[in-house]
């Protein structure tokens, strides 16, 4: 597979992706039959009723899990194919992690947050220091490099995090209810700097939220019922 | 490596109060097997320097056949006694000996002027002094005419000097051993304590004399010497012959070695240091479960933080190495710890109790801090392991 190949594909692509797990003696069937794609550059909320597999399908699509069957390919690899050491370094390259919870460490530095996955990438530590920094400027946050995260506010943890996904320039940002934890203003603060980065960087952005507001102002939606695909287009055409 | 070793740092001043806790137990247990086997091995030591110090090849003849090896056990034949002629014997042909003498032994009170002392009372000849390392400090020791002649003179140790004559000059002096008189020729140099046995509470007489004293025929045993440490074995062979020789063939004596004796502590000692070795272990398990147990609570704590990092590209491999030398830090800190109050307690002993024999040696450094470091990895790698095996999805959503 050339790197040219590679490029002109989409960045995620499920085909027939089902998901299912045992509970007891029965069969849960949690995702049943996904197949879409999102290329490169798309800025995408996922929306559903709790129960309907959005946060099942996010950790699809951020390789923490694979499929049951089905296959699904992230920037031209196949998941399922993948060991665990492999899928920890394509989440490494590929995806930034931004959480409900902002799951940043406790009793370390913003700036050191923000550096922990380019500690894995194997970058070296003052190079480390420099990118973190950058992208800490990047979400307003330059003055507050040193400060721990008990004594930053919700929407300051939560642009930290942002950072943290960032840093190491990955194709895609997946946000898990990342306005979930802050209240409107913020939350809304905090979407704007998705957009930022959808629009300025170029950064493909996939949202998993309940929040119809913040689907609106994405440009494509994709509603999953009951573990399957049932409205996937522009907001407007939302029911 | 030095990433996962700031990591584990950072964790562990995260968690000032249990890490120190946790690094208490191996404190306590490493200082526990450095006091213990520096015990051990200064009581080794003492004996070696003590056994060491009564002579040099020595070679200890007493009449029946007995197990030479261990304690000694009761003579397993027929004895018979040890004479003077067998003494001269040795002297006459005993070409690989370095000098013989007959010891008698008894005790008695020692008297002058109405001050009395019971002490150890050795028939001896002339080269016994020499042989045993003593040395007089005033006048002569016993001489060969003295033994010859079965003559009635003594050489007395300090503290019968000091007991009987406080600072009246002894040399001589008549004084009564049991029923006999006899004239202070000589005083030892003083020599202290060995085996709890004090070597300047004693006198010697002419062997002679001491079985005239007595009234024996015999005397107990015979001291000699091998000229040098190669010819032990064969000068050992060697008094064999001579006193078989001397008893028509029959081999009915008992040769013992210094190197024997030496053995034979040296097999009670190690022993020792073993068992103590052994308790002291006890202390340091039971450190190494104290470093477990928290490692698999600093785990549980930690599950969502495992689920980021592992969501940010950590490898399974790059969990277990975290929390792995997190443990060991602590046993290391630990072992680094009991090691320094160890040497430190065992200094101030050697300044202000030198009489107490601890030894520190190099080697117990070495097994108290590897053993440090085994009990980290070893109470590390479970809960490490069970932290790099949790699945990311479920370590992010724990609660």
């Amino acid at each position: 597979m050339s790197a040219v190949a590679r490029e002109a594909e989409a960045l995620i692509e499920l085909a027939d992706v089902r998901r299912s797990f045992v509970v007891g003696d029965q069969t849960v069937d949690v995702l049943r039959g996904l197949t879409f794609s999102i290329d490169r550059g798309e800025y995408v909320a996922i929306i559903g009723p709790s129960g309907s597999g959005k946060s099942t399908l996010l950790y699809q699509i951020g390789c923490l899990d694979t499929p049951s069957s089905g296959t699904y390919r992230l920037a031209g690899w196949d998941v399922g194919a993948l060991g665990d050491s492999e899928l920890a370094a394509l989440r490494n390259r590929t995806i930034g992690f931004v959480f409900q919870a902002f799951h940043l460490l406790p009793h370390t530095t913003a700036i050191d947050n923000v550096a922990l996955p380019l500690r894995y990438a194997g970058v070296g530590v003052r190079e480390r220091r420099a990118r973190a920094r950058a992208a800490l400027e990047r979400v307003r946050l330059g003055h507050r490099l040193d400060a721990h995260p008990e004594r930053l506010s919700g929407g300051e943890r939560q642009r930290v995090a942002i950072a943290r996904a960032i840093v190491h320039k990955p194709e895609l940002i997946l946000g898990d209810e990342p306005t979930g934890n802050l209240d409107q203003k913020v939350g809304r603060e905090i979407v704007d700097l998705f957009e930022d980065l959808n629009r300025e960087m170029g950064s493909t952005v996939v949202l998993v939220t309940h929040d119809l507001e913040i689907a609106r102002r994405t440009r494509r939606v994709i509603r999953l019922v009951d573990g399957q695909v049932e409205y996937d287009g522009p907001p407007a055409g939302l029911p | 490596m030095i990433e996962y070793l700031r990591s584990a740092f950072a964790a562990l001043v995260a968690n000032k109060v249990r890490a120190s806790l946790t690094m208490l137990g191996v404190i306590i247990g490493v200082l526990a097997v450095t006091l213990l086997v520096s015990v051990g091995d200064g009581a080794r030591k003492y004996l070696d320097d003590t056994i060491g110090g009564i002579g040099t090849n020595l070679l200890i003849v007493t009449a029946g056949k007995r197990e030479t090896k261990g304690m000694g056990g009761p003579p397993l034949s027929s004895t018979k006694p040890l004479t003077i002629d067998d003494v001269r014997a040795l002297e006459r042909q005993g070409t690989l000996l370095r000098a013989v003498s007959p010891v008698v032994q008894g005790g008695g009170s020692v008297r002058y002027q109405g001050r009395t002392r019971d002490v150890s009372v050795i028939g001896v000849g002339p080269s016994f002094a020499d042989l045993r390392n003593m040395h007089v400090a005033i006048g002569e020791f016993v001489r060969q005419e003295d033994l010859d002649g079965r003559r009635r003179v003594v050489v007395l140790g300090r503290t019968v000097v000091r007991e009987l004559f406080g600072e009246e000059p002894a040399l001589g002096k008549p004084v009564r051993i049991a029923e006999g008189r006899f004239r202070v020729v000589g005083i030892m140099e003083a020599k202290g304590t060995s085996l709890g046995f004090d070597l300047d509470d004693l006198v010697f007489i002419p062997a002679t004399a001491a079985q005239d004293l007595f009234g024996k025929d015999d005397i107990g045993s015979i001291i000699t010497a091998a000229r040098a440490k190669e010819d032990v074995g064969q000068a050992m062979a060697q008094v064999e012959e001579i006193l078989a020789r001397r008893r028509n063939g029959e081999h009915v004596i008992t040769i013992q070695s210094q190197d024997d004796l030496l053995q034979t502590f040296n097999t009670i000692t190690s022993a020792m240091t073993w068992v103590l070795l052994c308790i002291a272990s006890i202390s340091l398990l039971v450190g190494g479960i104290g470093i477990m147990n928290i490692m698999l609570v600093s785990v549980r704590e930690r599950t969502r933080e495992i689920g980021v990092r592992r969501a940010m590209g950590a490898t399974r491999a790059d969990i277990l190495w975290q929390f792995l030398l997190e443990s060991v830090l602590i046993s290391v800190c630990g072992g680094g710890v009991g090691l320094g109050l160890g040497v430190a307690i065992i200094m101030t002993v050697h300044r202000f109790a030198p009489a107490i024999p601890v030894q520190f040696s190099p080697w117990i450094a070495a097994v108290a801090f590897g053993s440090a470091c085994v009990v980290g990895i070893l109470s590390g790698v479970f809960p490490a392991r069970s932290g790099a095996q949790l699945d990311p999805v479920e370590a992010l959503r724990y609660e």
